[in-house]
């Protein structure tokens, strides 16, 4: 059997910055099984700018992005297996692949890196009125169509959720000649970058209808009408407040969901993220199985993947290379205002000279101060002029400040 | 008095340019030029697709070198309908000069080799 020192499953922007830094810490048996036709993963169809401005100091479009990690892998021995679905792995790190030019596949790896990315809430995750009819369908659906078929999925639509892959089609299909009637957002605040707003939707006037949900879609086989009514606190409509919009579309844009199939059949311990638990390297219950990208929390900025990405991939190095050390793991809390903090847990002994929180508020925050403690005494605090949930915060902490820390807690403090 | 976000990064700053032509809100220097490009000739990087001859895709993602006049987002968008190149291409070659008198190339922005 075909054995490798690190197993990358998938080829996105996690995949390849994990696999170029296990072998830029010596790994050389590197193999990265992507189950498309090509590398860069979701990078390839978001081709609007943004993306690289904390690793390269550059604006550049999703696919220019993946291409500089693309090319790096051309003066390597790392190998590629392309449209390659990994069905299953096991505890021992055995793993099941199949693709049309080599069937059914089982090879063996000393360490595994989760990579896989994520997948959008669908109609049937949320609840929608009415009959099920065609023209309804995700956002990242119809970018795919149209930045990788060139097909426009409608020329009248209506866009329910304010989340960024949302906002970046109403722009892309204005641009592209359809009419973008509007967007509602069942929360009082906005979902997607505060940027994106501005220029996806302020630049064509298109409305944003906050504490809106669309209540009914009508139409006969196809999308005709769509209903939306404004919400009260708990979310309940507020009759009378329902606006009718003719279209022929209706793009969700209702969330991102860690894709975790294989690692939930493995039996690995979980978290409210929906991605595995991990420690400082990223890995995850099970020895020598890490996790990074949106496998493991739904990012908004790609360098933020690139850079967990390199920390897992030196993690699984150091494991392969048998570095790792066996320390306590102290436990990091989420308290007042925070949704989650990764990684949940920590060992001082493998942090080599910093280590970086990630979290996110549970609802908008002004003028508060983010608490970082262990038990009463105070590591840090920083202020904080603006916290949004649709705004992935990250702070690091370098070993000084975590000298003799028996806990550790990330909270909200206001005034 | 004018309030905008600037969308240079995502940090998203909330800027504020006077009648003086003074800002504040910014972060760094680019929201500075952003607020005032903004109140004179705003300006967008144009980012879409073309279509093209290859073996392995049938659009190529393409974008403007800098920024270009929001005027000309259209015209620029409708011109590409016909345009139409084929492989191979290199991330970052120029695919038109001077489009629609922009000022800025079109550029691809990946590698499509077969
Ligand atoms: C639509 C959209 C717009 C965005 N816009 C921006 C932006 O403007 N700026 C910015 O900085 N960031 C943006 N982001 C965020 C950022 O780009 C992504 O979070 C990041 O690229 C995700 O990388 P990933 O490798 O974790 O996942 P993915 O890119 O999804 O890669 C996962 C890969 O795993 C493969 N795979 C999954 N399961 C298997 C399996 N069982 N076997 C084999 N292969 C498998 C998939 O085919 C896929 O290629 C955006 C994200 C999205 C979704």
């Amino acid at each position: 059997m075909q054995e490798y020192e690190v197993v990358v499953i998938g080829g996105g922007s996690a995949g390849l910055a994990a696999a170029l830094s296990a072998y830029e810490n010596g790994l050389n048996k590197i193999l990265i099984i992507e189950k498309n036709s090509s590398l860069g993963g979701i990078l390839n169809q978001c081709i609007h700018t943004g993306f690289g401005i904390h690793v390269f100091n550059e604006q550049l479009s999703g696919p220019e992005y993946a291409q500089r990690f693309i090319d790096k892998l051309d003066n390597t021995s790392i190998e590629i297996k392309l449209n390659s679905y990994v069905t299953k792995i096991d505890k021992d790190k055995t793993i099941y692949y199949s693709n049309d030019a080599e069937g059914f596949q089982v090879i063996k790896a000393k360490s595994i890196i989760m990579a896989t990315g994520c997948i959008e809430r669908t109609p049937g995750a949320i609840k929608l009125e009415g009959e099920r009819l065609s023209g309804i369908l995700t956002a990242g659906l119809a970018q795919r169509y149209l930045n990788i078929e060139g097909y426009l999925v409608g020329k009248k639509v209506f866009i329910l959720g304010s989340g960024d892959i949302g906002l970046i089609m109403a722009r892309r299909m204005t641009l592209e000649g359809a009419k973008v009637l509007g967007v509602a957002e069942i929360m009082p605040y906005s979902n997607g970058l505060r940027r994106n707003i501005a220029q996806c939707l302020e630049d064509f006037n298109i409305p944003l209808y906050l504490s809106h949900t669309v209540k009914e879609v009508k139409g006969k086989d196809h999308v005709e009408q769509v209903v939306i009514c404004q919400v009260d606190e708990n979310k309940n409509y507020i009759l009378g407040s329902e606006k009718t919009f003719d279209v022929d579309t209706l793009i969700l844009s209702v969330g991102l969901l860690p894709y975790n199939n294989v690692l939930e059949d493995l039996g690995v311990q979980m978290s409210s993220t929906k991605g595995a638990v991990v420690d400082e390297n990223y890995q995850t219950s099970i020895e020598g199985i890490f996790a990074c990208g949106n496998a493991l929390h739904v990012h908004d900025l790609v360098d933020y993947v690139t850079k967990e990405a390199m920390q897992a991939g030196l993690g699984a190095s150091r494991y392969v290379k048998g570095l790792l050390k066996h320390g306590k793991y102290i436990e990091t809390k989420n308290k007042n205002g925070i949704n989650y903090v990764v990684p949940q847990k920590f060992c001082l002994q493998n942090i080599d000279k910093e280590i970086m929180f990630k979290f996110r508020v549970t609802k908008p925050f002004q003028n508060v101060k983010i608490l970082i403690q262990d038990g009463d005494r105070t590591i840090k605090s920083i202020k904080k002029m603006f916290l949004l949930p649709s705004e992935m915060e990250n702070i690091s902490l370098n070993l000084s400040e975590l000298k003799d820390c028996k806990s550790l807690s990330i909270e909200i403090m206001e005034d | 008095m004018k309030n905008l976000t600037c969308i240079e990064c995502p940090r998203g700053c909330n800027l504020t340019i006077d009648d003086n032509l003074k800002v504040t809100g910014n972060f760094c220097i680019r929201g500075q030029k952003y607020a005032l490009d903004e109140i004179s000739n705003p300006k967008r990087v144009v980012t879409s697709t073309i279509k093209i001859k290859s073996l392995e895709v049938v659009r190529l993602p393409v974008k403007t070198s800098m920024p270009i006049s929001k005027k000309l987002m259209f015209t620029i968008l409708k011109y590409l309908d016909n345009i139409q190149i084929e492989a191979p291409i290199k991330c970052g070659d120029v695919i038109i000069k001077n489009i629609c008198d922009s000022g800025a190339n079109l550029i691809a922005t990946r590698t499509i080799l077969k």
